[in-house]
């Protein structure tokens, strides 16, 4: 097991996060974040509070995201438990910056693309992700942001830790047996 | 993670962890019915062919709505007008259907068991809508979710089911439902639609109406099912509405206002008044939508099992 990032790198690489969107997004009245469930809601959330921050912006919207049903690999592995979407805010016309843990095939996103437009036309969709397994795509996306980027292997696994949810803050490098 | 069984045959085969499962499924599946696109991609390599011997219309639009919703494609066949009248056996039948590529069946069928036996015989997930007197159990699994929705947690609640025990393959499958689910239940009605040692199926059995209603939480009131009694049980329908058809005046004599359902079709003026099927106690509308959600659970839970055995 190796860190990626501890717990300081981990605040300065959101905080960097951070400022990018909003370089980008100004004001983000008409942006929203929307994290992919499970682990990318702990990300969005801290992101999300992060903008509010900086902009000084009273409320962002900020939403939750369930790729289950759009899954394309339903019947070749064990059924999914499907967890909550939360968009109470309209995407028609605006800009959706997806949040994610860890990029690795790009099927997630693929899955949530398709799960996105189910709610509305977005003007736009950008993808954040804090970690980045580079060469491991197997679909053409890319990350807009990106915390920190890796090479990795097959057998190897990337995991984010949040204080909230784990009592850390830690991303690291596990080598599967 | 997904259902310990294959197919859904019954509630008796059905552990506690299936049944919170497919609510909990069913729950994000309700979400999804509440936008404006109330559908998903999930299943759409997979057909489900909905086979009826029996006539519905609740539960056969309610099947072919969550298949549809789950982007499944569906076909529909009944036995009337087709070649079952000319003598096809059940097997045959389904095995016809399913030489058609066809991944799940969801029957109805007049005979109790039925169901059992064609899982023994084919390879597709099999879902009983409905056998007989014996089980219906995506009924009893709406019934349980409507009743948790409106009164929480059934662990201690007290369920009255009122009516044509005897005939009711609801009343079946919602006793062992609600038994696993920690509900109390009372079975209520004429001596003679009430099948005799139902006790050994840990329900109390109250003949008094009035009684039974004053105890419970809520009264799920059956459909009397004439349809399936081949010997008078009780001398006129006029009879049986006044001693055991549940109306607004007794409802409003009650000490507490009691939960009603109706898994349908109501006759309406015999165990159930107009006055308390359109009441606000009454949640029969609620549980035809919530069939929907739970039938696209159990679609969608068995789904994932094809690869095994």
């Amino acid at each position: 097991m190796k860190t990626l990032l501890n717990k300081d790198q981990l605040s300065i690489t959101l905080q960097r996060l951070a400022h990018q969107l909003v370089e980008n997004h100004l004001s983000f009245k008409n942006t929203v974040i929307i994290g992919i469930q499970p682990r990318g809601v702990l990300l969005s959330e801290r992101i999300a509070g992060l903008v509010q921050k900086i902009t000084r912006n009273k409320h962002i919207d900020h939403g939750t995201l369930d790729i289950t049903f759009y899954r394309d690999d339903v019947q070749s592995r064990d059924i999914h438990v499907p967890a909550d979407t939360n968009i109470p805010f309209t995407i028609e016309g605006r800009h959706v910056i997806l949040v994610d843990d860890v990029l690795y095939t790009g099927r997630t996103i693929r899955s949530a693309m398709d799960a996105l437009i189910d709610f509305g036309r977005p003007e736009r969709v950008e993808l954040l992700a804090l970690i980045d397994r580079r060469f491991s795509r197997e679909l053409p996306i890319q990350p807009d942001y990106i915390g920190h980027t890796v090479d990795t292997i097959l057998t190897q696994k990337v995991k984010v830790y949040w204080e909230e949810k784990d009592g850390k803050d830690e991303v690291v490098l596990i080598d599967k047996v | 993670m997904s259902l310990s069984v294959k197919h859904l045959l019954g509630i008796k085969e059905l552990n506690v962890t299936d049944i919170e499962q497919i609510f909990q499924t069913a729950d994000k599946f309700k979400q999804v019915l509440q936008r404006q696109i109330k559908k998903v991609p999930t299943l759409r390599d997979i057909t489900v062919a909905n086979i009826f011997f029996e006539n519905s219309t609740r539960t056969r639009l309610s099947f072919e709505l969550a298949e549809k919703r789950l982007g499944a494609d569906v076909v529909n066949f009944s036995a009337s007008g087709s070649s079952v009248s000319k003598g096809e056996t059940l097997i045959d039948t389904v095995n016809n259907i399913l030489a058609m590529k066809v991944d799940m069946v969801v029957m109805r069928h007049s005979a109790s068991g039925a169901p059992w036996f064609l899982a023994n015989h084919i390879d597709a997930s099999i879902i009983n809508a409905g056998d007989g007197i014996n089980e219906h159990p995506t009924q009893a699994l709406l019934d349980a979710y409507s009743m948790r929705e409106k009164i929480g947690n059934l662990k201690g609640k007290h369920i009255t089911i009122l009516g044509d025990i005897m005939h009711s393959r609801v009343a079946l499958s919602n006793i062992y439902c609600l038994n696993k689910l920690g509900a109390k239940v009372t079975v209520a009605g004429p001596p003679t639609l009430i099948p005799k040692h139902i006790e050994s199926l840990g329900v109390r059995v109250e003949y008094n109406i009035k009684k039974a209603l004053e105890w419970c939480d809520v009264a799920n009131v059956l459909r009397i099912q004439l349809e399936r009694q081949h010997k008078p049980l009780f001398s006129t329908l006029r009879e049986y509405a006044l001693y055991y058809g549940v109306n607004k005046q007794m409802l409003d004599s009650l000490k507490k206002d009691i939960v009603i359902m109706h898994p349908g079709p109501i006759n309406r003026g015999v165990e159930i008044n107009s006055d308390v099927a359109d009441s606000k106690q009454s949640i029969i509308l609620d549980q035809v939508e919530n069939g929907v959600a739970i039938r696209m659970a159990v679609i969608y839970l068995l789904s994932g099992k094809r690869e095994m055995e």
